[in-house]
C-alpha cells in the first residue's frame, strides 16, 4: 500500500484540515507506515466473529421529557469566537457558486 | 517534625481532620513546592492558587465547626486538563482550546469538590490525550522528576510528574489506551484504570468514547483506592455509566491479602522489545507474589498481538468523529474569519492551525478507516479483533483471578527520541491497550528501578470488569513487601529537584 500525496490531501479535505505542502510530504509516508501496521487486522480469520463496538452491552436510556435547569445564554456563549446579539456569529455557510 | 509534601493523602487527611495541621497550610506547602519545581518539571498548565486556598479555608472551617467531612477532606489534588472545571481553562493540551474556560464541571470534578478535595490546578498532557510522552502538548513537554531529560509518560504525564515531584499527593488521569498506567509506570507511581463505566465520562473531553475512562493516580495504593471511591459510581449524565455498587476497593487496599489468589502471567508480553531491567523487576515481583501465597499460572492470550493494530483503527475512527466538534463555530479557536471566507474554509484553516501533528495523523487515519470502500477491511475487521481479545480475557479468567504483565516494555525514554516516529511511540501502549478494548479494570504499581538505568518499572494487574478490588489487593501486597525490602517508598529516591528547602511544620 502506498498513500500518495494527493490521497493525503483528499483525506485532509474530508477531515476539514488544510494541509501545507511540507505537511503533505511529511505525513504521507507516516500515514502509510501506520496503515501498513494496522492492516495486520486483516490477517485474522474472523468471518464468523461478531464485531464489538463497545465493551458494555448498550441499551438506549430514556428519561422523562421534563424541563431541567441548563446553561444560561451567557454561559453557552461564553466561549464563542464571535457573538452577535444572543447568538453565535458564524462565517457565511454557502460558497460563491451556491 | 513532619514533612507535608512527602506525606500520603491518607496521612494528610487524618492530620487535617485531627486539626494537627490546617488544609490551608497543606495547600500552601504544595503551592510553594509547585512554585519551586515547576520551572524544571512543567507538570501544570494552570495553577489555581486562589480557589485552592479558598476551598482549603472552607474545609478548615467545616472541621472547626465539627461538621463531618470525607476521608480525603482538605487534601490537594492535580486535575488532568481534559476534565472540565468551570472557571479554569480546559485546554486538553491543544491550541484549539487555548483560552477556553468551560461553563460547567465534569462529574469527576463535582465529586472531588463535594468530597472537600482541594483542586490545585490542571495538569499537562499530550494533545487530546493522544500520546505516550506528553511531548504532544502544544504547551511544551513535562519532564520526568527521576531524570529531567526523560519523558514522564503520556498522555497523563503532568499528573504522574506532579506526584513524583511532590507537587500534589493525588491526581486524576484518564486512560484510553494506557494514559494512566504507562505514566504511573515510568514515574514510580500508582495509576488505576477503573472498569469501563465505573467512573463517569461526563465533562471528560472525549478522545475515543468506547475506550476512555477517568481514574485515580497517587503515590500509595491506599491513596489511589480512597480517591477511586470518591470519583466512582453511577452517573445518569453518562449513558455508559454502570448502575452497580462500587467494588470494595478501599477494603482491598487495606487488606492486601492475596493468599490463594490465582495470578496469570501473560506469555505474549515478554521477549523481544522488552528492556532487560523491566523483565528482571517484573519476574522478581511475580516471585514475591508467589511467596505471599498466590498461585502463579502462565496464560496465553494469542489475539493480544492484534490489539495494537485494532486499537489504532478503533481509536482514530472514534477520535475523528469526536474531534469534528472543533469546528471554530461555538467555542475555541477561530482562524481566517475575514468576512469573505466561508464557514468550511474557516473550519479547515482553524483545524490546520489549532491541531498538532499527532492529532492530524489520527484524524486522517480515522477518516480513512471509516471511508466507504475501506470500512469493512479496517474498522469492521478491528471490531471483530476486539471480540477476539474479549474472548481471550474470558478464557484466561476461567483459569485465573487476575493477569499480570509489565506495564510498558521499557523505562522512560529521552525527550525527543521518538517524537517523529509514530509507530515507535505507539509501542509504549502494547501491554495496556487490551484492557481498554475489553473494558476491564487495570492498574500499574511500582516494582523497583531497572538495574541498567535506575529508572522506575511498573507491573500491570488486570482484573475482570467490576473486580477492581482485586487490583488493589495485589497492589497493596506488593507495596507492603517491596517497601520493606527497599527500606522506604521507592519515591524517596527521586533526585532532589533543586527547589528550596521543603516546607516543614512542627
Amino acid at each position: 500500500m502506498t498513500l500518495s500525496r494527493e490521497e493525503v490531501a483528499a483525506l485532509g479535505r474530508l477531515a476539514r484540515i488544510e494541509l501545507s505542502a511540507e505537511e503533505l510530504d511529511h505525513l504521507a509516508p507516516q500515514l502509510d507506515q501506520i496503515l501498513e501496521h494496522v492492516a495486520q487486522v486483516s490477517e485474522v480469520a474472523a468471518a464468523d466473529i461478531q464485531p464489538t463496538s463497545h465493551p458494555l452491552p448498550l441499551t438506549n436510556v430514556f428519561r422523562a421529557d421534563e424541563p431541567k435547569p441548563c446553561l444560561t445564554v451567557e454561559a453557552a456563549l461564553s466561549g464563542a469566537p464571535a457573538v452577535e446579539g444572543n447568538r453565535f456569529r458564524v462565517p457565511r455557510i454557502l460558497g460563491e457558486e451556491a | 517534625m513532619s514533612d507535608i509534601v512527602h506525606s500520603s493523602a491518607a496521612e494528610l487527611a487524618a492530620r487535617i481532620a485531627d486539626r494537627e495541621v490546617t488544609s490551608v497550610e497543606v495547600t500552601q506547602a504544595h503551592l510553594d513546592r509547585i512554585a519551586a519545581v515547576e520551572p524544571a518539571v512543567h507538570a501544570f498548565l494552570h495553577v489555581d492558587s486562589e480557589r485552592a486556598l479558598a476551598k482549603a479555608a472552607e474545609v478548615d472551617a467545616k472541621i472547626g465547626n465539627g461538621e463531618s467531612v470525607g476521608p480525603l477532606a482538605g487534601v490537594p489534588l492535580a486535575l488532568k486538563d481534559v476534565l472540565t472545571y468551570s472557571g479554569a481553562p480546559t485546554t486538553c493540551g491543544s491550541r484549539i482550546l487555548q483560552d477556553w474556560v468551560p461553563p460547567y464541571d465534569a462529574t469527576v470534578t463535582k465529586r472531588l469538590l463535594a468530597a472537600d478535595i482541594v483542586i490545585l490546578g490542571k495538569t499537562n498532557m499530550d494533545e487530546f490525550a493522544m500520546g505516550s510522552s506528553t511531548e504532544n502538548s502544544a504547551f511544551g513537554p513535562t519532564h520526568n522528576p527521576w531524570d529531567l531529560d526523560r519523558i514522564p509518560g503520556g498522555s497523563g504525564g503532568g499528573s504522574s510528574a506532579s506526584l513524583a515531584a511532590f507537587e500534589a499527593p493525588l491526581a486524576i488521569g484518564t486512560d484510553t489506551g494506557g494514559s494512566i498506567r504507562q505514566p504511573a509506570a515510568v514515574t514510580g507511581t500508582v495509576g488505576v484504570k477503573p472498569t469501563y463505566g465505573g467512573t463517569s465520562r461526563y465533562g471528560l473531553v472525549a478522545l475515543a468514547s468506547s475506550l476512555d475512562q477517568p481514574g485515580p493516580c497517587a503515590r500509595t495504593v491506599l491513596d489511589a483506592a480512597l480517591l477511586h471511591e470518591v470519583i466512582a459510581g453511577y452517573d445518569p449524565a453518562d449513558s455508559t455509566s454502570i448502575n452497580a455498587p462500587v467494588p470494595p476497593i478501599v477494603q482491598a487496599a487495606r487488606s492486601g491479602d492475596i493468599s490463594g489468589m490465582r495470578i496469570g502471567v501473560v506469555k505474549e508480553f515478554a521477549g523481544e522489545g522488552y528492556a532487560p531491567g523491566v523483565e528482571h523487576r517484573f519476574a522478581e515481583a511475580v516471585e514475591l507474589l508467589a511467596g505471599l501465597g498466590a498461585e502463579i499460572v502462565a496464560v496465553s492470550c494469542p489475539n493480544f498481538r492484534y490489539a495494537m493494530p485494532a486499537y489504532y483503527l478503533i481509536l482514530p475512527s472514534e477520535a475523528s468523529s469526536n474531534l469534528a466538534k472543533f469546528d471554530a463555530m461555538r467555542y475555541g479557536l477561530r482562524v481566517g474569519d475575514d468576512g469573505v471566507a466561508s464557514a468550511e474554509e474557516v473550519m479547515a484553516a482553524t483545524r490546520e492551525a489549532g491541531f498538532g501533528a499527532e492529532v492530524k495523523r489520527r484524524i486522517m487515519i480515522g477518516t480513512y478507516a471509516l471511508s466507504s470502500g475501506y470500512y469493512d477491511a479496517y474498522y469492521g475487521q478491528a471490531q471483530k479483533v476486539r471480540t477476539l481479545i474479549i474472548n481471550d480475557f474470558a478464557r484466561a479468567y476461567e483459569q485465573v483471578d487476575v493477569l499480570v504483565s509489565p506495564t510498558t516494555p521499557t523505562t522512560a525514554f529521552k525527550i525527543g527520541e521518538k517524537v517523529d516516529d509514530p509507530l515507535a511511540m505507539y509501542l509504549n501502549d502494547l501491554c495496556t491497550i487490551p484492557s481498554n478494548l475489553a473494558g476491564n479494570a487495570s492498574a500499574s504499581f511500582p516494582v523497583g528501578l531497572a538495574p541498567e538505568d535506575g529508572l522506575p518499572v511498573g507491573l500491570q494487574v488486570i482484573a475482570p470488569p467490576l473486580a477492581d478490588d482485586r487490583l488493589y489487593r495485589v497492589g497493596a501486597a506488593l507495596e507492603r513487601v517491596l517497601t520493606e525490602q527497599w527500606g522506604g517508598p521507592l519515591l524517596s529516591r527521586v533526585p532532589d529537584l533543586g527547589g528550596p528547602e521543603l516546607e516543614v511544620v512542627a
